[in-house]
């Protein structure tokens, strides 16, 4: 895994094109496929009918969703209705919900991301003593499945009074391995040693060094990182399903699953038009976020993959 | 920057040898340290605790006894566990090699420039990764309900009796189908990053030798992610080992179908959380992890060794 597979820098994925563009046969050769594209909007099919039928079953009501055809709109359009009462339902529990989801997120990605800045630039520019075995132990420990940590975590975070607090989602969310990597990746491709010698040189100290040269050279590889633990942050569910009884610190993922299976307790308030739109309110920031933030994240991922 | 070049150059440059001793410092652990802390308490303080769980046990008279490795000889007979662990190994040895092989096609399929519309299909493809898991179960459990369901509606509209999705028969291929729509737009992108940067100069040889589109893809473009690829497996495998949130969420719809120990980490869960049985599942734990890291080490053992 740390041996590099290519030295190719990122910047060279722009050359293909500027490089074949003179010559005449080239652009003939890559004649654009019919049956290519087909098949790939078959794939683009399956991708989104799940999304599109949540689109149009949130503007169901309870009634609508039984008897209507699951890939078309009933005759009542109650979305407004439904968001609305997603909001208002039990007290506005989903508002509280949706808070406690941004405080994981901000806390537990916005930490581990930090985290993971801190520490790949470490790994990338410096020597120091216990590197290799800090390389190694991380690297073994994301092999190690969630469940060989997840009763040992509740035990130890019970006995230090941690579980059910925000605490015991948050703790763990701030390691994410996988950003560690890809930080460390990224940071010994952008940013050149003899530009932190140099500042060094000049006198400035380790802290000024690392915030006024390195991080803005980091930028990508961060906003890329970011995005990757807070989908992870956003949409944990087993963590919070272990560590949370109390439903006022719940997020949203364990909230919808609890709305979801409030159908099948005896005398329970059946909510499916709420799980729905609850469900959509849920994912629409995080692919919103995706399609914004496009053409940083795929930079970063491609800088992250030159090493492997 | 651009000020911090004179000094550079203007600097007399000392022998090599020195200047890296001097930078073999405490520093990077200034930078590494958090991460460090973090990590010790969330990954390496829980198992180290739990292989001491792992070694008592609770009993009605003595109350919590050192049984030494009575847990493991438990566990190595346990059906339960065992036929757990055979329903994520036929899992795994399906589910990953279609999700990979789609996400490897479709990663090509945008590589090779024959595409319309190519960034479209990409970001449509790679959405589901922002859909969480719970978000995700609960649509396709909707979807494949036989009674006011997506298949339900198939069955009124064409007449035709499909297969319940839900009853035992079928509710792994169910849970299969969802973990792979979540995760082949993400295995798609690792590979599709790890194609770009390919060096073009192979692909200009390949042309001048005049190797077809086939050929430069056994040739060129799958060597060359190899990594990638061994990377993805092994994530799959990781992934498919701790099966947890798909079958959890889609219980309460198919009570009959999925069992508390339909997984080896449901069935942790399950002995922790509703038997009080923490010593026993913290040994199953452990075992599930080893497990794990056996298998994904062979993988990648064969996955390096193929290539060279």
């Amino acid at each position: 895994m740390s041996t590099p597979v290519t030295t190719a820098s990122p910047a060279k994925t722009s050359s293909p094109p500027r490089l074949r563009t003179p010559r005449k046969p080239a652009p003939d050769k890559r004649r654009r496929s019919v049956l290519m594209t087909v098949l790939m909007a078959l794939m683009v099919l399956y991708t989104v009918v799940p999304l599109i039928w949540l689109v149009i079953n949130s503007t169901k009501t309870q009634a609508g969703l039984g008897d209507s055809n699951g890939l078309w709109f009933a005759h009542d359009f109650a979305l407004w209705d439904n968001i609305r009462d997603t909001f208002t339902y039990h007290d506005g529990i989903f508002g509280r919900w949706l808070l406690n989801t941004l405080l994981y997120v901000v806390l537990g990605a916005g930490g581990a991301t930090l985290l993971a800045v801190l520490g790949g630039y470490a790994l990338a520019k410096f020597d120091f003593p216990g590197k290799r075995a800090i390389f190694a132990v991380v690297i073994g420990a994301v092999a190690v499945p969630g469940t060989a940590l997840a009763v040992p975590t509740f035990l130890m975070f019970s006995k230090m009074g941690l579980t059910d607090t925000p605490w015991a989602v948050i703790i763990p969310s701030l390691v994410s391995p996988f950003g560690l990597y890809l930080m460390w990746v990224f940071a010994a491709e952008a940013i050149p040693t003899e530009l932190l010698e140099a500042a060094r040189m000049d006198g400035a100290s380790e802290v000024r060094t690392f915030f006024q040269v390195a991080l803005p050279l980091l930028a990508p590889g961060i906003v890329t990182v970011l995005l990757f633990t807070t989908v992870a942050t956003w949409n944990n569910y087993f963590l919070p399903l272990i560590m949370l009884k109390d439903p006022d610190w719940y997020p949203l993922t364990l909230g919808l699953s609890a709305w979801s299976n409030q159908a099948q307790t005896i005398g329970g308030d059946v909510i499916f038009n709420l799980v729905i739109t609850g469900s959509l309110l849920t994912i629409i920031p995080l692919i919103a976020a995706f399609l914004f933030l496009q053409k940083y994240w795929q930079s970063g991922l491609a800088a992250g993959s030159v090493k492997e | 920057m651009t000020t911090l070049q004179p000094p550079a150059a203007a600097a007399p440059r000392p022998a090599p040898p020195p200047a890296k001793r001097d930078r073999r410092s405490w520093t990077g652990w200034g930078f590494i340290g958090p991460f460090v802390a973090v990590f010790a308490l969330v990954f390496l303080a829980p198992i180290a605790y739990s292989v001491y769980l792992s070694l008592f046990r609770n009993q009605l008279i003595g109350g919590n006894q050192f049984v030494g490795l009575d847990n493991y000889t438990q566990a190595l007979k346990d059906d339960q566990f065992w036929s757990a662990v055979g329903r994520v190994g036929l899992f795994l040895a399906i589910q990953v090699p279609i999700m990979l092989g789609i996400a490897l096609l479709v990663a090509l399929a945008l590589d090779s420039g024959r595409l319309y519309g190519k960034s479209f299909f990409r970001i449509t493809i790679f959405l589901p990764y922002a859909v969480p898991a719970v978000v995700a179960t609960l649509m396709w459990g909707f979807m494949y309900g036989t009674k006011y369901g997506l298949v339900g509606d198939i069955n009124e509209t064409f007449g035709l009796t499909l297969p319940d999705l839900l009853s035992p028969d079928w509710v792994l291929a169910s849970i299969g189908n969802i973990v792979t729509w979540e995760f082949v737009g993400y295995n798609m992108l690792i590979f599709y990053s790890a194609l770009r940067v390919i060096p073009s100069s192979l692909y200009e040889a390949a042309e001048i030798d005049g190797a077809g589109q086939w050929r430069v893809i056994a040739s060129i473009k799958l060597p060359a992610i190899r990594g990638a690829i061994v990377i993805a497996t092994i994530f799959s495998i990781i992934g498919s080992f701790q099966l947890f949130n798909e079958p959890s969420i889609l219980r309460p719809l198919a009570l009959n179908a999925i069992t508390t120990d339909y997984t080896p980490n449901f069935y942790t869960y399950s002995l922790s959380f509703a038997g009080q049985q923490h010593n026993y599942s913290a040994t199953v734990a452990i075992i599930m992890g080893l497990l794990t890291m056996v298998v994904a080490y062979v993988v990648q053992l064969r996955g390096m060794r193929k290539g060279a």
